[in-house]
């Protein structure tokens, strides 16, 4: 039986929300699957890795992402244990990852699959920041493949069997590439990419304080806040909460525009979310086109008054 | 020094598309643009230019003669010379990395390769890391932060969750251009003067001797994605409207 791994994507040691759904996958392919997990401490993943035959997990006494040496590692492991698929998140590290074990292995990737049939051999994913999709067929022996976060289902494994476990150490060839420090941002943002509810604001938000308003109905939800190009541009927020074409791809079920007009290149970023709500004062706004839920109102009004609403039933 | 900065042609951020045979965009009306992270790939190897003296900055592309205009835009902007790999053929990542780097291999010497971190139509976020390893040299891709100094590049790229890897690569090294690293320049007019008198370098890729193409990764069907319902927009008094809607959400939607 063809043999199938799965890259287990950890940040200090805390497993990516989204393993459990190429997890999922990777088991729904029928093929025999094998987890890689680059930890130390096993036991502590034990539970989300229920039902896998076997793992393998990859040790050092210093274990940090460093693209050579984790690459070059994952390259044998799928050589010495044929492995003919490989999974993986399409987050940050994926999308640096994936590339160079491809690269090495000769096997050819498609990243951001949205969806993958095993049995016909046909990827989905997004093109022209999604305004299209595409129908792939890879003609290779060796096939990766990164997901989008949030879009493909979990499913709960009843597996009682213990794993079989095989321990390697790291591979420390050849450091080219070389990571000196991780700059943490300042605040404990939500992941975009993984984030549930996101809320958004825009040019329509006026100033930078007024962005409070936004977090604090994220705190309430447990919400990442995002923001338009227009509004990053403005100051109002980092570029690194932009959504949309040239910021980040977004899957919540939830997504809420505050004073965002809806441009292509904004919906570009968010528009595979389950729910959009769009709140903004022009009722000719082309959001309102996009969304499921709209309010035309003043958002300064408008946004108080939800924060009461959200506070009342949760 | 000698910088090399990969481009593509892509349609504008506007463009409507539509879909021609199933399987490709139809091209008619349509505005091309240089991929925008190209343009700040583009920004960065032109900054460099302006420190360092004696540096040529040499743009390449592979892609059907409409790819002339791209290029003709980069020169604008202040390139020093250009490489045109016509083809029309549709090629996969693996195979243009493979082109890009036998092209740039040919020109002798290379320090720096600047290159987009995705291209804006297929966006695969493939060909940087494929090119890197073809030419067995570092690289680096989200890159928002770009320092050169003797022979080393610092670079720092964004992760997830707003934060920053710092990494150190030698060079030559492949670097791929986020949004943040820098404003892309405008063209002046004397650039756009002077850039029509550069020539351009044609290649094919029998030129190449890139061997059989091989494409792996086969377009089977293009199509657009279902569009949405048109929803339900609230309304009159904001008050009530408000109710209405987290009651949806909760009820309805089962979002919260
Ligand atoms: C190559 C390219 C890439 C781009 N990439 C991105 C990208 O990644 N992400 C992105 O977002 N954009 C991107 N853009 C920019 C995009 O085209 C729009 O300019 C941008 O999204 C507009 O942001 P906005 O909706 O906040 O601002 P505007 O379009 O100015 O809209 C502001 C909205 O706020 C509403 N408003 C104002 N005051 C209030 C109030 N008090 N209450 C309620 N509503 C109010 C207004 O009615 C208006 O609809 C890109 C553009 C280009 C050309
Ligand atoms: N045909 C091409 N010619 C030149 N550069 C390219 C080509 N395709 C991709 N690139 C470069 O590779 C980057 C990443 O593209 P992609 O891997 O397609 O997302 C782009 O931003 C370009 O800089």
């Amino acid at each position: 039986m063809a043999n199938i791994g799965v890259y287990v994507e950890l940040k200090e040691d805390k497993s990516k929300k989204s393993n459990k759904e190429a997890i999922s996958l990777a088991k729904k392919s029928g093929k025999n699957v094998y987890a890689i997990i680059f930890t130390n401490n096993l036991d502590q993943h034990l539970d989300e890795l229920k039902g896998i035959k076997k793992i393998i997990q990859i040790k050092d006494q210093d274990l940090f992402y460093q693209p050579d040496y984790y690459s070059d590692t994952i390259s044998n492991i799928i050589k010495d244990f044929d492995l003919n698929d490989f999974i993986g998140i399409c987050s940050a590290q994926g999308k640096d990852l994936f590339p160079r074990i491809a690269a090495k292995t000769d096997a050819s990737l498609v990243n951001d699959c949205i969806d993958i049939d095993f049995e016909n051999n046909l990827i989905t994913k997004p093109v022209f920041a999604g305004r299209l999709l595409t129908k792939i067929r890879v003609e290779d022996e060796f096939k990766m493949y990164t997901i989008r976060p949030n879009v493909f289902p979990v499913q709960a494994s009843d597996s009682e069997e213990n794993p079989e476990i095989i321990t390697k150490e790291l591979n420390k060839k050849e450091l080219k590439t070389r990571i000196v420090d991780i700059v943490k941002s300042d605040s404990k943002k939500i992941d975009l990419t993984e984030a549930d509810i996101i809320i958004s604001g825009g040019r329509g938000m006026k100033e930078k304080e007024n962005f409070k308003m936004l977090e604090d109905i994220a705190q309430l939800l447990n919400a990442g806040v995002g923001a338009s190009r227009a509004a990053v541009d403005a100051g109002f927020a980092t570029s690194d909460m932009q959504v949309g074409q040239t910021g980040k791809v977004v899957n919540p079920k939830l997504y809420i525009a505050c004073g965002i007009s809806g441009a292509i290149q904004h919906f570009a970023g968010m528009k595979t979310s389950k729910i959009i709500v769009a709140i903004n004062k022009d009722s000719e706004a082309p959001i309102f086109k996009k969304a499921d839920y709209g309010i035309v109102g003043d958002l300064f009004k408008v946004v108080p008054l939800l924060k009461k609403e959200l506070e009342k039933i949760l | 020094m000698n910088i090399f900065v990969c481009i593509k042609q892509v349609p504008d951020t506007e463009a409507t598309l539509s879909v021609k045979n199933g399987k490709t965009i139809n091209e008619d009306g349509i505005k091309w643009i240089i991929s925008p992270y190209d343009e700040h790939a583009i920004e960065e190897a032109l900054k460099l230019k302006a420190k360092i003296p004696e540096t040529n900055v040499t743009l390449i592309t592979l892609g059907p003669k409409r790819c002339e205009n791209a290029l003709r835009g980069g020169l604008a902007m202040g390139a020093d010379h250009a490489i045109h790999i016509e083809t029309d053929e549709h090629v996969d990542n693996r195979i243009i990395a493979k082109a890009l780097a036998i092209a740039i291999k040919q020109e002798g010497n290379y320090n720096l390769i600047f290159i987009g971190k995705q291209a804006i139509d297929d966006d695969s976020y493939l060909t940087h890391i494929y090119l890197a390893e073809n030419l067995g040299i570092p690289v680096s891709t989200n890159v928002t932060l770009f320092n050169y100094e003797s022979e080393k590049v610092f670079v720092e790229r964004e992760i997830d969750g707003g934060e920053k890897e710092k990494i150190e690569m030698t060079t030559p090294c492949v670097i791929g251009a986020a949004k943040g690293l820098n404003t892309p320049r405008y063209p002046s007019l004397m650039g756009m003067m002077k850039a029509k008198k550069i020539p351009i370098k044609k290649l094919s890729l029998q030129d190449l001797e890139i061997g059989e193409i091989d494409n792996k990764i086969i377009v089977e069907k293009l199509f657009a994605p279902p569009e949405k319902p048109q929803g339900k927009v609230i309304e009159g008094d904001i008050e009530d409207g408000v109710k209405e809607l987290v009651k949806a959400l909760k009820d309805e939607a089962k979002v919260l």
